[in-house]
């Protein structure tokens, strides 16, 4: 995947947590990883890719820190529930943000949650997939992006 | 008061249009979690306005605003989608959307695309 790809997930990501105030987020250096249960937090929301590309983008993050996401975004109920509507509603944002520069046959599915063990997308190919550290606050969490 | 619809899978989201949303101006009567439980709730009840996310499971988003502006040509759709190409807005302004927001979104910025949506009905009423 080329360095300009992965910067329009990285500007995703920079865009959902200034929306979510007070400290800015802190992304690390993009690594590779043939799974992505090797970076897997507490939840992950999982999106299907499909049309132009195919493949798929991960959010996975600690309880931590979608329990602070919710509250700063005005939420009071952190409960496991919300955590994974949560967890699901900003692997769709950042991935449907990439659209404006995919463009609209970057087709995306609705989020598949899951609690420890991810919802796992079959591979079509060997493509690794890219891990891009986020680091708000003192949580760390991980942006999975699987492309062929 | 305009009687609002809110429209989103996420849970997270729709208790969010339902904090920022001027309650002087809209009376939420209900929220489905896919356009086709907003289509039962249309059916059910008189809604002038209705916030749409577009990528929902079963009817998604732009189904739904066809169906609703069919179903009510001055219903007035608002769509709050994480989907922000061009071509996408394009799209849903064809189908019957008045307006389109971007996840993620301020209060602020829900505020002032729902007043725009209906201002004018508004500055006739005044």
């Amino acid at each position: 995947m080329k360095e300009e790809k992965l910067k329009i997930f990285i500007d995703s990501i920079v865009k959902y947590f200034h929306y979510a105030g007070q400290t800015s987020v802190k992304i690390g250096s993009p690594f590779l990883i043939k799974d992505i249960k090797e970076v897997t937090a507490d939840y992950t929301g999982t999106i299907s890719i499909s049309g132009d590309y195919q493949g798929a983008c991960y959010f996975t993050a600690p309880s931590a820190l979608l329990k602070h996401l919710i509250l700063s975004i005005g939420e009071v109920d952190t409960s496991d529930s919300m955590m994974q509507d949560a967890v699901g509603e900003v692997a769709n944002t950042m991935s449907g943000n990439a659209r404006r520069r995919l463009g609209k046959k970057f087709i995306i599915s609705t989020p598949k949650v899951s609690k420890g063990a991810p919802f796992v997308v079959d591979k079509k190919s060997d493509a690794h997939i890219y891990a891009i550290p986020i680091n708000w606050k003192s949580y760390k969490a991980t942006l999975g992006i699987h492309l062929n | 008061m305009y009687r609002l619809l809110i429209v989103d899978d996420s849970k997270l989201i729709r208790q969010k249009i339902e904090r920022e949303c001027d309650q002087n101006l809209f009376h939420i009567v209900g929220s489905a979690i896919d356009g086709s439980q907003a289509l039962s709730l249309f059916f059910q009840q008189a809604i002038d306005v209705v916030t749409m996310d577009l990528t929902m499971p079963e009817l998604d988003g732009i189904e739904c605003i066809e169906s609703l502006v069919r179903l009510d040509p001055d219903v007035k759709i608002l769509v709050i989608s994480a989907l922000n190409d061009v071509a996408t807005g394009m799209e849903a302004l064809e189908k019957g959307a008045m307006g389109f927001v971007t996840k993620p979104f301020s209060g602020s910025e829900l505020q002032s695309a729902l007043c725009e949506l209906v201002e004018d009905e508004l500055q006739v009423r005044l």
